[in-house]
């Protein structure tokens, strides 16, 4: 049985997958990957299946030592890694030897980077799920982000090493976008032409306090029309959600399941992998899309991700 | 945007993956019980393509995969299960006792809850105490219900501003609602009281300890049972 030994586990590193679906009923969101297109990825690129559990490091990475080596990848955003002393590329396959060391550090991009294994990182399953759901510590490795000396389990692997890599076009039309797009919130009717409008032209902040649970950003506080009392309801991955100071909150992955502050708008899906690479500070802007075209770009965006040539050989 | 049917049912995207359904705006027991019925038949007959359901007070909200559905497409498949909801038979709800050690640490906004209302802790307590509570759903975080009516005299808007965290099994009020928080989480509910028993059990097959539509009442405990409980 091959292992990873965290020797730094850096700000926040998490075993996280694709995420349980169907749990809302009992009050549990989705969790999973905040870049689950970096994931999905990444396990390609080691011959995994695509929800394979990797591992998801935030803003400054980690040390991890592979004492039976392993496959490996890294997506997402830069963190300088190191395998010994040799520069690690993002998106390519590269085989670890036994007894090396990976150093990740800080970000020069965005806020995610992911790091792959052949046979996925084996962890008891909750829920169908190996995501980590920190605040109720459920799911992922001891329901937590790793620690130094924590030991992970690489699952089994039945594949020689094959060099591959992500074709560079690809990597660019999945890049970092600033300008999120956005469709109409369930309750957008609710604020003011004004309001409305200052929320598409001006822009925001990501906030030092956002999290996995979502983003609280800075900038043009958005008011409501009336004093409407809103009834709690369920709230879409990607809401954006204007609470009483007015100041927006991007519901994330792993969001409260329910809510009872008016939404104004919703991050297109095809956009939401790139909400997983904002950093504290970034400045973005909302752009209004429709609903057809937030499902066009979200059809051909999967077209994208399922062909074969998106990864060389 | 809104499309609505013969009654006061309605459809509201959401986003570009989940639709909502609302079944008018007021929380009242018939709005409760169509929620359940279309939940149950919902997790009965599931449609291709539907990933999650949020069950609240009068909505659903329906996540779905965008590559396979669409909200007209799904709308078109709700009119049908909605035509269906008045022969749906649901389970009664249980009956469960949820004892609850109030005030001092365990409670710290019971002393000015009651104070709001003229009341002293004692008779805010007997009145907490007093009524059995509908679990309208479960949200939030894992296992939260949301639990009602509370009785108008307890009535108490939100606090200003949230705590960063409130001890799990907490027992908070806001509003004409009360719940239980399960775990360590920010909350904006003010405190009466505690209860030792663990609201959200992973290990267990029922991992929620209340289910939508059970019924519920709070028992008044004291420090040594909640201590006595909470080792048991």
């Amino acid at each position: 049985m091959s292992t990873i030994q965290v020797q730094a586990p850096g700000l926040q590193t998490t075993v996280q997958d694709l995420g349980r679906s169907g749990f809302g009923p009992i009050g549990v969101s989705p969790s999973g990957a905040a870049d689950p297109i970096s994931l999905r990825l990444g396990n390609r690129l080691v011959a995994n299946d695509e929800s394979a559990a990797g591992l998801e490091m935030m803003l400054l990475g980690g040390t991890l030592v592979f004492p039976q080596g392993a496959i490996l990848a890294l997506t997402g955003s830069d963190f300088g890694a190191m395998l010994d002393d040799v520069r690690l590329d993002l998106g390519t396959s590269v085989e670890v030897r036994p007894g090396q060391t990976l150093r990740l550090g800080p970000t020069s991009s965005g806020a995610r980077c992911y790091v792959c294994v052949h046979g996925g990182i084996a962890v008891k399953s909750f829920l169908g799920s190996a995501s980590t759901h920190i605040l109720s510590g459920l799911g992922g490795f001891e329901g937590r982000a790793l620690r130094k000396g924590d030991v992970l389990r690489i699952g089994s692997t039945s594949e020689p090493f094959r060099k591959r890599a992500i074709v560079p076009q690809a990597s660019e039309h999945l890049s970092r976008r600033k300008v999120l797009r956005v469709t109409p919130g369930p309750q957008a009717d609710w604020f003011s032409e004004s309001s409305l409008r200052s929320f598409y032209a001006g822009a925001y902040r990501v906030g030092e306090q956002s999290n996995r649970m979502g983003l609280r950003l800075e900038g043009a506080a958005v008011t409501q029309r009336g004093a409407g009392e809103m009834i709690t309801e369920g709230v879409s991955l990607g809401a954006i959600q204007v609470p009483v100071g007015g100041s927006p909150i991007v519901l994330f992955v792993e969001q409260q399941t329910t809510g009872g502050y008016p939404k104004i708008a919703n991050v297109i899906s095809a956009d939401l992998h790139r909400v997983g690479q904002l950093r504290p500070r970034d400045e973005i802007r909302f752009e209004p899309a429709t609903f057809d075209a937030a499902r066009s770009l979200l059809i051909e965006q999967e077209k994208l991700l399922a062909s074969r040539e998106l990864i060389l050989e | 945007m809104q499309t609505w049917t013969a009654d006061d049912t309605h459809f509201q995207p959401a986003s570009d993956q989940s639709l909502l359904v609302y079944f008018g705006q007021q929380i009242t027991v018939v709005a409760h019980q169509r929620v359940r019925k279309l939940l149950r038949l919902l997790e009965q007959e599931p449609i291709a393509g539907v990933r999650n359901l949020n069950p609240a007070y009068c909505s659903i909200l329906i996540s779905f995969n965008a590559v396979q559905l669409n909200h007209g497409d799904l709308e078109e498949i709700l009119r049908g299960y909605l035509d269906r909801l008045h022969a749906m038979q649901i389970p009664e709800g249980r009956e469960l006792q949820v004892p609850v050690c109030y005030g001092a640490e365990f409670g710290p906004d019971l002393n000015e809850v009651a104070a709001l209302h003229g009341l002293t802790p004692a008779q805010a307590i007997e009145l907490h105490a007093s009524v059995t509570y509908v679990v309208y759903f479960l949200g939030f975080v894992p296992g939260f219900a949301y639990l009602g009516e509370l009785p108008e005299a307890l009535a108490t808007p939100r606090l200003d501003s949230p705590r960063r965290s409130t001890p799990p099994g907490s027992v908070g009020i806001a509003g004409n609602q009360t719940g239980v928080y399960p775990f360590a989480t920010p909350g904006g509910w003010r405190l009466i009281g505690r209860t030792p028993i663990a609201m959200f059990r992973p290990n267990r097959e029922a991992m929620s300890f209340l289910s939508i539509g059970d019924r519920v009442r709070f028992t008044p405990i004291s420090a040594a049972r909640f201590a006595a409980m909470e080792n048991a």
